[in-house]
């Protein structure tokens, strides 16, 4: 069982600093510059599509600004806008990555699955295994996750554990520019079907990125904070409400260790429970609804292996089972924050 | 487009090929009790055979649950099918797929497969990459009446037109989907009406004649090729059997529809057209017909003599990379 951290908090001796958007944006650009069988397909993934003749070219650059610039770099062969026709457009991402390509398509919203997923779930999944290894589908697909912004329930899920269920299916949740670059450029290339959830609230965060192309290993989470009482997961930006709290739970004389998850399929079990084994205390703080969550598995993963080094029953912090509400006064009880988690670590620590 | 005597051989090589496979291979994997999920293309074979006459190897298709025929059609040997419907090792897909999921890479062959209409944008994002790769390659994306219905053939078809990718949207119309009469279930009198909402040519021509397919599949290959985008053909067909073998026809079809249809069986038509000519003797195609005879039953032998999947295969080819221990952790397995 592997103990040590493969991920590193941030890259040693570095000091550009870029947003986690332009890291997306850096990590596409230079996949499509190292091999030209990178395509992107999406929905006003350039804008304008077709009116380059009045001018307008990349005046969208994407709903996001992530795959801004990248049409004029590499042009409308490889940077296609696509019709509103998710099915289609993520199907033939699927069959292009299937016969020679390494196709990247965007999902405005993980929220907008529903209309394809039949072609994430029966083609791209199980392609390589009906086909008995025949077939590799290194295809990519970026989605955006994420509630906080008053866009209701359509538009603000988290449900990257949909996709951790389904055999076939990687997936990963960068917190922060380091790892949206790093993950990134993994996905990418990497011979099996990627999800990368991006999530709406990191994008103007800042950090150290280096400028050359580097991967980060898929499947492998990182400490963020050491800490000694209780173990704290975090994933995407729960990772920064656990640092918050860590923060608050110190000033009471606990200790926290902080795990950034990075990686929803493979799961890296081994590094939580190693840390568990420590602390023998676990609150994993997720921003999916809480039943047959990724929280609801790390837990159960625990109890199985973990069972004998716990002082307290593994916990969750989660949104509620319900939809993402519209209202501000709503939302801000639906996601997780600090205070949540500091109650929640309390009553471990104080269960007698 | 004229048709030599060995393009004739092949094409009524390959119907027959395709017909005995369907009698002679479906009832063995029955009595295997391997699958009930097995879909017959008998009465169908004239419209693989008169659109893959025009693909070579590298061309693509991407085929249905009743695919059999597509597989054959496009080089796919009946012996590896033969060996997948039994499950065995030696299959097509190793015995991981069985007959709706029948794939070959080295021909082309995207699969079959089992949700109706799905396969139908891989064919379009292997078009993609011919045009991105100027491989000057061809796509076909089968489907039949059913998937004329589904969402996805539909905005398949618009992206196909919108890009002006090389595909041909081939609809087997049957007649039936499961039990449900294409005459309920289409909102047009034909399927290839649908073409002109995409901006595409559309035509229909007769399924069991393997030379209106031939000549009608010619054109369509030929602007895929030459570059002018897509073209929805809708070929008028029949399948002798149920929607699987083990259903009744006759719970929802007239004795009276069978024998017409019957009566203007491929195979049957095919002789009719060739033997007063003088392009092929009727001893010619009786040849054929016992040396595909002898195929089928050399398939069934090397299928049964193949071996069955250990168990570790379970976790084999799930991916490319992945722990396997992810796949057991926590599930108590005995393997």
């Amino acid at each position: 069982m592997t103990t040590a951290t493969p991920v590193p908090m941030s890259p040693v001796g570095v000091t550009r600093q870029i947003r986690y958007r332009d890291a997306i944006n850096e990590a596409l650009r230079q996949e499509m510059e190292r091999d030209e069988t990178v395509i992107l397909l999406g929905e006003d993934i350039a804008g304008a599509a077709g009116r380059e003749h009045l001018g307008f070219v990349d005046s969208w650059g994407g709903a996001f600004r992530t795959t801004q610039g990248l049409i004029q770099q590499f042009g409308n062969q490889r940077v296609l806008d696509t019709p509103l026709s998710e099915a289609a457009f993520v199907g033939a991402a699927i069959g292009a990555s299937s016969t020679g390509m390494r196709a990247v398509a965007e999902l405005m919203f993980v929220d907008f699955v529903g209309v394809c997923m039949d072609q994430l779930l029966n083609n791209a999944a199980k392609m390589r295994y009906m086909f008995g290894g025949q077939v590799k589908v290194p295809f990519t697909l970026l989605t955006r996750i994420g509630a906080g912004f008053g866009s209701a329930a359509q538009h603000s899920e988290s449900f990257y554990s949909i996709f951790s269920h389904i055999p076939g299916l990687k997936g990963v949740v960068p917190s922060d520019p380091y790892t949206a670059k790093g993950l990134l450029i993994a996905a990418i290339r990497d011979d099996d079907p990627v999800v990368y959830f991006e999530h709406k609230g990191l994008y103007g965060d800042m950090g150290l990125v280096p400028e050359e192309p580097y991967a980060l290993p898929l499947g492998k989470a990182r400490t963020v904070r050491q800490g000694t009482d209780v173990t704290l997961v975090g994933i995407s930006r729960m990772t920064w409400v656990c640092t918050e709290a860590a923060a608050e739970l110190a000033k009471a004389g606990i200790s926290a260790q902080v795990i950034d998850l990075l990686s929803v399929s493979p799961i890296d079990y081994d590094h939580i429970i190693d840390s568990v084994r420590r602390t023998h205390r676990v609150v994993v703080v997720d921003e999916d609804t809480p039943i047959c969550s990724i929280a609801s598995d790390i837990c159960a993963r625990v109890a199985e292996e973990a069972f004998d080094h716990l002082d307290a029953p593994p916990s969750r912090v989660t949104a509620p089972h319900t939809p993402v509400p519209y209202s501000r006064a709503l939302e801000n009880y639906y996601v997780p924050n600090a205070a949540r988690v500091v109650k929640a670590v309390q009553g471990l620590v104080n269960r007698k | 487009m004229e048709l030599d005597r060995d393009n004739l051989i092949w094409l009524y090589r390959t119907m027959v090929t395709i017909r005995r496979f369907e009698e002679r291979g479906i009832p063995e994997t029955g009595q295997r009790r391997m699958s009930a999920s097995v879909h017959s293309s008998a009465g169908q074979e004239a419209v693989p055979t008169g659109i893959c006459a025009h693909l070579t190897k590298e061309d693509y298709i991407a085929s249905t649950h009743r695919g059999h025929g597509h597989a054959i059609a496009k080089g796919v040997d009946p012996k590896l099918m033969m060996a997948e419907l039994f499950g065995r090792t030696t299959g097509t897909n190793k015995g991981k797929g069985g007959s709706m999921h029948i794939a070959d890479m080295s021909k082309g062959m995207l699969g079959t497969n089992g949700v109706v209409a799905a396969s139908v944008p891989l064919a379009v994002g292997a078009a993609l990459t011919s045009k991105l790769k100027k491989l000057g390659r061809v796509a076909v994306a089968f489907f039949g009446d059913g998937g004329a219905n589904q969402g996805v053939l539909h905005e398949s078809m618009n992206l196909a037109a919108v890009w002006k990718l090389p595909v041909i949207f081939c609809c087997e119309n049957n007649g039936y989907a499961e039990s449900t009469p294409v005459e309920y279930a289409l909102s047009v009198p034909n399927v290839a009406d649908r073409a002109a909402g995409y901006g595409m040519p559309g035509f229909h021509v007769d399924g069991m004649d393997v030379f209106a397919v031939y000549e009608a599949a010619g054109q369509a290959v030929a602007r895929a090729r030459a570059g002018l985008g897509p073209t929805l053909m809708e070929c008028r067909t029949y399948r002798y059997y149920g929607h699987t073998v083990f259903d009744n026809p006759l719970t929802y079809r007239t004795k009276e529809e069978e024998a017409f249809w019957r009566n203007r069986d491929p195979l049957k038509l095919f002789r009719e057209r060739v033997m007063p000519e003088g392009l092929l003797t009727a001893e010619e195609l009786d040849r054929i017909d016992r040396e595909t005879d002898q195929l089928m039953e050399d398939a069934i032998k090397f299928a049964d003599d193949s071996p069955l999947p250990e168990a570790p295969q379970l976790y084999e080819d799930v991916y490319v990379n992945y722990p396997k221990e992810m796949m057991k952790r926590g599930a108590n397995m005995e393997i």
